[in-house]
């Protein structure tokens, strides 16, 4: 089975939506974070940072999100395209806990302007993509863990960003919390059509959700090797336990080896 | 009944834990009030006793039959000097919530701001209010206008230095947010600085309130020294010269009485906001 966004990210192939091009970062103290970065993400691809602590996972991802600038190489963007068109997700759900969820997911429209009745309807509309429509007046300490974290996922796609940050989102939740976010954040994926980024520290997860995994090394932070996951969306939980799956998870913990071994 | 059906045994023994809560907190929404309230009425009465049935001279400790006395054929004057302090007070309050909150603001905007003036605002706090009031006097030619500013140098600080922290405390990662998401600077300030510094400038509130008291009391007791009749804490300071005592009682007692209207207007204030959201203001059940 082929779904659109198979065939958009094959029709866009050759124009990456954004790229790192041999992009350096180091910070005071000659710590080089990142050296000789270099990755093109198109649209409608879900890719996956995965490696160990320090690796530069998250200053890659800042780098993107224009919080901090490359000390060497450029990051491009398609035409039209910026890091002023983004959702972010953090590793907590970073919530206003003084603002209800409604509020919380509303602040990014609010930011550019828009008041909160011209754009209820897309409050609502993502509150129930991420299944969260009976709690819209809640605070966020009424809210489970679970909860917060999927808040935090309506605010970034509230926007319908083309491109989403993700850094180690579900690192924090309990594991049955975080198969049915991983399965819901790919159905919300092919529903609002986005591209995704995303950090995590789980060869598991990273297969599951991805169809690119990046693998990275650290000291100096740098990209050794990528994975393709050549499984179709939509992937559900009987992909989890299918055969398929498991050779691809055995397939990247191996290259996470072999890169491993090589970067030490 | 049979051992295989366990639930009417079990479920007293929960009941019971959960009534016995339940007792529990009752009493002590009761005796949050009836305890102190009693606590009042004996030391009332034995200070009635003890006066009493020492033949205390009045000029020593009056008894609370004559501060009641006092306090009711000086009403008029003990009235409009408790409207004087009353003043005083929430005026200094009032410009210490604008100057503290001003001056947080400037200080979070401008780091140069923030390393030119914090260390005047430090000196101005640890020079005791005390030693400035006489030169004040000197200076400004109204009474309580020295008086005002004796009470908001005082009142002024804890508000700055908590709203200063409060702005300062946001959470980094909705920083970036708000980077990202291209905030302008007053958006920042009205949407996250300020929600998040709210529940540390409350509490710099609940401190500035008694502080002003605090500041018009020592203000009036250096500068309404001179005659010029300020509140209720001159009030005092002349009835003690007059060894009215019963008047002198009846002005501290209202002097603690203000205080403590203000602590509990300032402790609902910031209730009422902070209920909704902040842990502060939420009550748990263990
Ligand atoms: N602002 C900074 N100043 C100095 N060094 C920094 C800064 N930010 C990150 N680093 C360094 O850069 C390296 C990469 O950090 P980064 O946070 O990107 O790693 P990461 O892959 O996200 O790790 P983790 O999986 O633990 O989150 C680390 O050695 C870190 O100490
Ligand atoms: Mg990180």
């Amino acid at each position: 089975m082929t779904s659109n966004g198979d065939l958009a990210a094959r029709l866009s192939a050759r124009a990456p939506l954004m790229s790192l091009q041999s992009v350096d970062k180091v910070f005071a103290g000659d710590v080089v974070a990142l050296r000789n970065m270099s990755l093109d993400v198109r649209a409608g691809d879900f890719v996956s940072l995965l490696g160990p602590s320090g690796c530069g996972k998250s200053t890659a991802l800042r780098l993107i999100a224009g919080l901090s600038h490359p000390t060497r190489g450029r990051i491009a963007w398609a035409d039209g395209q910026g890091a002023d068109q983004l959702g972010v997700v953090f590793q907590e759900p970073t919530l206003m806990p003084w603002a209800t969820v409604e509020d919380n997911v509303w602040l990014p429209m609010r930011l550019k302007g828009a008041s909160k009745a011209s754009v209820r309807d897309d409050i609502h509309d993502t509150l129930r993509l991420v299944g969260l429509e009976n709690f819209a007046e809640a605070y966020p300490r009424e809210l489970s863990g679970g909860m917060k974290m999927r808040v935090s996922i309506a605010r970034a796609m509230v926007t319908h960003p083309k491109l989403i940050l993700m850094d180690e989102p579900f690192a924090a939740l309990d594991e049955i919390t975080r198969f049915k976010l991983n399965n819901d954040l790919l159905e919300m994926k092919a529903k609002i059509g986005c591209t995704v980024i995303f950090v995590t520290h789980s060869v598991f997860e990273s297969v599951f959700l991805s169809d690119r995994i990046v693998i990275m090394a650290a000291r100096p932070g740098r990209v050794i090797r990528e994975v393709q996951v050549d499984a179709p969306y939509p992937r559900d939980e009987a992909f989890r336990t299918s055969a398929e799956y498991a050779g691809h998870t055995r397939a990247a913990s191996d290259a996470l080896h072999e890169a491993m071994g090589e970067a030490a | 009944m049979t051992i295989a059906d366990p639930a009417p045994v079990a479920a007293p023994a929960m009941d019971a834990e959960e009534a016995v809560r339940q007792r529990q907190a009752q009493i002590n929404r009761v005796a949050k009030w009836t305890l102190p309230s009693l606590v009042m009425v004996l030391s009332i009465l034995a200070w009635h006793l003890y006066v009493t049935i020492g033949e205390v001279p009045h000029y020593i400790l009056p008894g609370p039959l004559l501060v009641a006395q006092q306090a009711v054929e000086d009403w008029g004057l003990l009235w409009s000097a408790m409207m004087i302090t009353t003043r005083l007070t929430l005026l200094a309050l009032a410009m210490a919530v604008i100057g503290g909150v001003a001056l947080a603001v400037l200080f979070t905007q401008s780091k140069w701001a923030e390393m030119s003036f914090f260390p005047y605002a430090v000196i101005l706090q640890v020079t005791p209010v005390i030693a400035v009031a006489p030169l004040l006097q000197i200076y400004v030619d109204s009474a309580f206008v020295a008086a005002l500013l004796c009470a908001w140098i005082v009142a002024f600080f804890p508000i700055l230095s908590n709203t200063t922290i409060g702005l300062k405390s946001a959470d980094h990662n909705l920083q970036d947010l708000f980077s990202i998401y291209g905030a302008s600077r007053w958006q920042r300030l009205r949407y996250l600085q300020g929600p998040a510094a709210l529940p540390f400038f409350l509490g710099g509130l609940k401190i500035a309130g008694g502080l002003a008291l605090i500041g018009a009391v020592v203000a009036e007791f250096v500068i309404g020294r001179a005659g010029t009749g300020l509140g209720l804490a001159s009030t005092l300071l002349e009835a003690s010269y007059r060894f009215n005592f019963g008047r002198l009682y009846a002005a501290l007692l209202l002097i603690s009485g203000l205080g403590i209207v203000i602590f509990a207007c300032t402790s609902l204030i910031s209730h009422l906001l902070l209920r909704k959201w902040h842990e502060s203001a939420i009550k748990r059940d263990v």
